[in-house]
């Protein structure tokens, strides 16, 4: 990332760095289970989140931004998400999208089912929902892009590196009631 | 050059006595190692988290062996601590592209144990929930299949569909994937207002657009250059893996569970059933397509047959299936579909035992990929229609 991550940006530069950075977000699907065929509806032509900049064609986690981790993670796949995880570049971002994915959803009392792709990756945003709608997605992603617009590289460099799997304590900024 | 030993020039920088894994084959300069490529958990090729690992000679594939489990999720265990309400809720997730034929099963084995007679019209709806979430499932695998192939196209042509088909079944349902409709005695609720004429429309609207997936897939050249005669399966191979479903009616042979032992009011209608020739990718494509278009005729028999009255029968406060043994099949969208429900008299069954269409189907994929060009491996992998979560279970 060279000198991004080190120096603060003057604000106008940065709101214009991260306008940039939230709307061109190459996503990796983590397809998994159910919540998958939902992605792949919101990817389809009646949702169609490429209108917000997202690019779902990423072709491997070393060119994407953005992890979508969708359906239930066992434990015998966790090992496979973190590797994936960890080959994509910085800054790189996490949704969890799925009950499963939240939390394990109806699995929770399952021997085989990790409780949450949190315990393994560090996640974003969560998006409820057993499997969440396309528009679930769509709102999870307007809100990543929140977080981004209103962030410092800067700082959440120095978050990640002193504590490699929790998140940002800062979290995602409440939006303004669109009602 | 010349000093170096075979073993020495496939695998430069190791001592003679180090131990391979890899088999060397052919002599001389055409002396090659085996390759051993483990495709998946996570691979574009394959759609969901399905592994597979090929032992390469070249570019053609000596013998391939599935890995599977890792969607594991122990559906039968949870089961054991569900009562019957909430284990609708845990099936039609196993299977998640037919989660209606899913717990169809299921209210079934429950009815039976119970000698539960369920009301007409709650027949006839399932029969018509039944066959439009086969016609969302096959829709799918249409895309993904033409997809695997390359062509982008018929994915989103195929989600033009399905969006319609959920958004009429949410209507009734309340759910775009799992629809938790079925419950014991029948089904949660009667449809709404519109859903009959909706349902009338929506065939004639699909039947329309079959025509185009006809053209646009089983009549491109590249489609058929790269399914014909690839990954052939004879009936009497089929049969002793346990094949079911289009795969299985793609060798030619007409079984389906709605003719052999009808179920619900499938005896008192006509049900087409397609099949195909050699049993090649190709034809299980064409099974699949001709799988819509059946389903789409048995709709429009049942938008016949449907008439007024209740749909559900009042239950107990808690449903207890009375002590015995069970097993019920129906014709899931992927194949045959059993359930083994084991009771003790308690408020969850005791055993209940799935005997899932998928799992079967791929134990077929190490025979079919024996011999095949590393291409046509995909070709085969996404012309054995699975789900891995059914898979697994």
């Amino acid at each position: 990332m060279g000198v991004m991550d080190q120096i603060e940006l003057p604000t106008p530069i940065k709101y214009v760095f991260n306008w940039g950075r939230k709307y061109s977000l190459w996503c990796f699907n983590f397809g998994l289970a159910c919540c998958a065929i939902e992605f792949i509806a919101a990817s389809a032509a009646r949702h169609d989140f490429i209108r917000h900049g997202v690019i779902p064609f990423a072709h491997g986690p070393r060119q994407a931004d953005l992890l979508v981790v969708s359906g239930t993670l066992t434990d015998k796949m966790a090992p496979a998400v973190k590797r994936l995880y960890e080959q994509m570049p910085e800054p790189k971002y996490v949704i969890s999208f799925g009950s499963c994915a939240n939390c394990g959803g109806p699995y929770w009392d399952s021997y085989s089912v990790t409780k949450g792709v949190d315990q393994v990756i560090p996640v974003d945003v969560y998006v409820p929902g057993c499997p969440p709608r396309p528009e679930a997605l769509l709102e999870s992603i307007m809100r990543l892009q929140d977080l981004i617009q209103g962030e410092s590289l800067k700082e959440r460099m120095e978050r990640r590196r002193r504590d490699p799997i929790t998140l940002a304590a800062a979290g995602v900024p409440e939006r303004e009631s669109t009602t | 050059m010349s000093e170096l030993s075979t073993r020495e020039r496939i695998h430069p920088g190791t001592a003679p006595g180090e131990d391979y894994h890899l088999e060397i084959v052919g002599e001389g300069d055409f002396a090659t190692a085996d390759m051993t490529l483990s495709i998946g958990p996570a691979h574009p090729a394959t759609h969901g988290v399905f592994r597979i690992v090929l032992e390469m000679d070249g570019e053609r594939v000596r013998s391939a062996r599935p890995v599977i489990g890792y969607m594991h999720r122990g559906f039968e265990k949870l089961a054991e601590y569900r009562d019957y309400r909430q284990i609708m809720a845990l099936v039609n997730r196993h299977d998640w592209l037919s989660g209606f034929s899913n717990e169809l099963g299921v209210a079934l084995a429950v009815e039976q144990l119970m000698e539960f007679e369920v009301p007409d019209r709650a027949q006839w709806i399932r029969m018509l929930m039944a066959e439009w979430n086969r016609v969302l499932n096959h829709l799918m695998f249409v895309g993904s299949f033409a997809l695997e192939l390359g062509a982008i196209t018929p994915m989103f042509y195929a989600f033009r569909e399905r969006e319609d088909i959920q958004h009429m079944m949410e209507a009734a349902t309340g759910g775009r994937l799992h629809f938790t409709y079925n419950q014991v005695g029948g089904v949660k609720i009667d449809l709404p207002k519109g859903f009959l004429r909706t349902s009338a429309e929506l065939t004639t609207i699909t039947r329309k657009r079959l025509v185009d997936y006809r053209d646009l897939i089983l009549g491109n050249e590249i489609f058929q250059a790269r399914t014909k005669g690839v990954g052939a399966l004879p009936t009497d191979v089929a049969l002793s893996f346990g094949v079911t479903g289009p795969t299985l009616q793609a060798t030619g042979l007409p079984e389906d569970s709605r003719v052999t032992e009808p179920y619900l009011k499938y005896g008192e209608i006509d049900v087409p059933v397609p099949v195909g020739e050699n049993g090649d990718a190709f034809d299980r494509f064409f099974c699949l397509l001709g799988r819509i278009e059946a389903s789409l005729d048995i709709i429009d028999q049942v938008l016949d047959h449907i008439g007024p009255g209740p749909v559900n029968s009042k239950l107990p406060k808690m449903v207890k299936a009375p002590e015995g043994a069970t097993y019920v099949r129906t014709e899931n969208p992927l194949g045959q579909l059993g359930y083994w429900l084991e009771s003790d008299g308690g408020r969850t069954p005791w055993r209940l035992k799935m005997r899932t269409p998928s799992f079967s189907n791929v134990q077929a994929i190490p025979y079919l990929l024996e011999g095949v060009l590393v291409p046509d491996a995909v070709a085969v992998l996404g012309s054995v229609f699975f789900v891995v979560g059914d898979i697994d279970r």
